[in-house]
């Protein structure tokens, strides 16, 4: 066997032309796969910087305010966010969103984010800091900022009234009604209204219902003295986010936005208003940036 | 040293080293010079193949703790049980952190800033499989190592048939896929590699539901069928390196002896890199034992295909500890 009597190789270059040519034709395929798995990694770049990418994201994501760069570089991807949230607001992206595969966001007409945790269990689930722990309280966060995108169709303009089930029997988002659980929170659908003029934007706003807390508690305060002092940063909500202000015509009312407005999504979710939300979140203004 | 070197050789696309006949020990001469006396037929091999028993049994094992772990992620979220919270790419295991080195390193050079729960995330996952061997990950985690290996007999029988032909590439290009997938992020700031890293997206469709995305890993798999074989963990995926790596100084490998080998290369023909293997071709061995380079990802097929027990799972330093 030729074992015994192993060839001595001149370096490392084939011998025969037959070999010569195989490891050539080896090199431009692997050359070609270098380059093909390259060029099409980086295609994820186009849904990006097209901005098809972009998304409400969950409280706390670091971002500019027309710019998530730094989110998207921070996420790992792994949905720990997904996992703790109490309403199932948090989706992750898939692969039509480029760079944002993977990464979460929230889609607010099918289920916003309204804060049932109280804590930002997204935030302090986040392992890598893409959810930014700089913020406590849910009046800390800035995920963008609602307006009054259809002023017609808000029942409130009207000077409408509701009654009945916000978004229909068949709608599967679930809210928080303190009144009803404070733990845990119940499908909008079980829980029909009444309303004699519609203020569903106001009435379910996380902000607005925490001040309203913050109100009664400090009502009580004489006895509850010690507890309201105790509280610290913005667990009380220090603006207001929503209210409803007579309308110019003076028949309807005007859902009005201010500056405690966080860009939760909750006024997007519940508005009733046919064909579609007359109230809706942008995503490129925030509290801190009110000019689009 | 000669380990090391040996294996970061491999692991960056070198072809295995071919001992010069002095540096082979006098004993394993000697070995092949009695081995050369006793001519292996075809009839010899096929009575030691019928003999030997347990030809999946590492197989079957491997199997099911892949299985066992993408479930634990799967389970915990369903059920909300919070054993294993989040994916493969990052999870809390009842409630520490664990990040994949490599999507961690990713998200390190992207973001520029690390905090402290992925230092800890990443130093325990550092130290759990520099203690289960490196690419212990690929073979007993990673999920699309178990497609890949489930559709890889299609592929094999096409070729055998001559309906296809493999094509091989240069190894070394996942050392260049590594660099160029880190600079990468380093440079555009965005997380490139888990745009298409097929591990992350098998992980996130298991636990969160299927996607688009998958489309991405059914391509894979169809050009590891009709082009290359397991192409993907072979020459592409940078998880697969940095595991590689951590393996080069883990205590746990596979190991050859020289004495029963027959060399007639059934391990080579199982090993998803088989080049670590190149050890067991007749006249490379210098030592009568030798351990497998840490390319090798410990999935244990040459472990249970070798018909003279001549591959087996080692750990270094066991022997003297006890």
């Amino acid at each position: 066997m030729n074992d015994q009597k192993p060839k001595r190789r001149s370096g490392r270059m084939p011998t025969t032309a037959k070999r010569r040519a195989q490891t050539r034709r080896e090199f431009l395929r692997t050359g070609a796969l270098a380059v093909g798995v390259t060029a099409l990694s980086l295609t994820g770049m186009v849904p990006v910087l097209s901005g098809s990418a972009a998304r409400l994201r969950p409280p706390g994501a670091i971002k500019d305010r027309l710019d998530e760069h730094e989110f998207l570089a921070a996420c790992i991807k792994c949905g720990q966010c997904v996992q703790v949230c109490p309403v199932e607001a948090i989706k992750l992206s898939d692969l039509d969103e480029g760079f944002g595969v993977g990464v979460p966001y929230i889609a607010p007409r099918d289920q916003a984010c309204d804060f049932s945790c109280d804590g930002l269990q997204c935030v302090l689930a986040c392992p890598t800091g893409a959810l930014t722990h700089h913020l406590d309280f849910p009046a800390d966060a800035r995920m963008g900022f609602a307006r009054l995108a259809r002023p017609k169709a808000c029942l409130a303009v009207q000077g409408k009234g509701f009654e009945g089930q916000a978004r229909g029997p068949d709608f599967k988002g679930i809210l928080r009604y303190s009144e009803v659980d404070r733990w845990h929170p119940i499908p909008v659908a079980d829980h029909p209204y009444d309303l004699e003029i519609c203020d569903l934007c106001v009435r379910q706003c996380p902000i607005e219902q925490r001040i309203a807390q913050c109100a009664a508690e400090a009502r009580e305060a004489p006895r509850n003295e010690a507890r309201v002092a105790r509280k610290i940063g913005h667990e009380c909500p220090p603006k207001h986010a929503i209210t409803l202000e007579p309308a110019p015509d003076g028949r309807g009312r005007k859902p009005t936005l201010h500056e405690g407005c966080v860009g939760c999504g909750v006024c997007e979710m519940i508005c009733p208003a046919e064909g579609g939300a007359a109230i809706v979140v942008d995503i490129d203004r925030d509290a801190d940036h009110l000019e689009a | 040293m000669g380990y090391i070197v040996e294996s970061l050789r491999q692991i960056f696309g070198a072809r295995p080293t071919k001992p010069e006949p002095h540096q082979v020990k006098v004993a394993v001469k000697d070995i092949y010079a009695r081995k050369r006396q006793t001519k292996v037929t075809r009839q010899h091999l096929e009575v030691l193949h019928e003999a030997h028993e347990g030809r999946n049994r590492w197989r079957i094992r491997r199997w099911i703790t892949l299985v066992v772990v993408n479930l634990l992620f799967v389970v915990s979220y369903r059920f909300d049980v919070q054993l294993v919270e989040g994916a493969l790419t990052a999870s809390r295991v009842v409630g520490f952190h664990f990040a994949d080195l490599n999507s961690a390193l990713q998200v390190m050079l992207a973001y520029k800033h690390v905090v402290l729960n992925l230092v800890i995330g990443t130093s325990t996952v550092l130290v759990l499989w520099w203690l289960l061997g490196g690419r212990t990950f690929c073979s007993w985690v990673c999920p699309y190592h178990l497609l890949a290996e489930w559709v890889e007999p299609i592929h094999l029988w096409l070729a055998k048939k001559r309906f296809i032909r493999n094509h091989s590439f240069h190894r070394g290009v996942r050392g260049v896929f590594w660099v160029l997938f880190a600079v990468l992020a380093l440079v555009t700031g965005y997380t490139v590699f888990e745009t298409i890293s097929p591990t992350g997206i098998l992980s996130r469709a298991l636990i969160y539901g299927p996607g688009v995305a998958l489309g991405w890993v059914a391509l894979l798999l169809l050009f590891e069928i009709f082009v290359s074989r397991r192409a993907w963990c072979r020459y592409v995926c940078p998880i697969g390196l940095t595991y590689a790596i951590v393996g080069v100084f883990s205590p746990l490998r596979v190991q050859y002896d020289v004495h029963e080998c027959k060399h007639e290369g059934d391990c080579r023909a199982v090993c998803m890199v088989p080049h670590v293997l190149d050890i067991t071709i007749r006249g490379r061995a210098i030592d009568e034992q030798t351990d497998i380079t840490a390319d090798c990802t410990r999935c244990g097929r040459c472990v249970e295909v070798c018909p003279t027990h001549s591959l087996t799972f080692k750990v270094k330093g066991l022997d003297r500890l006890l």
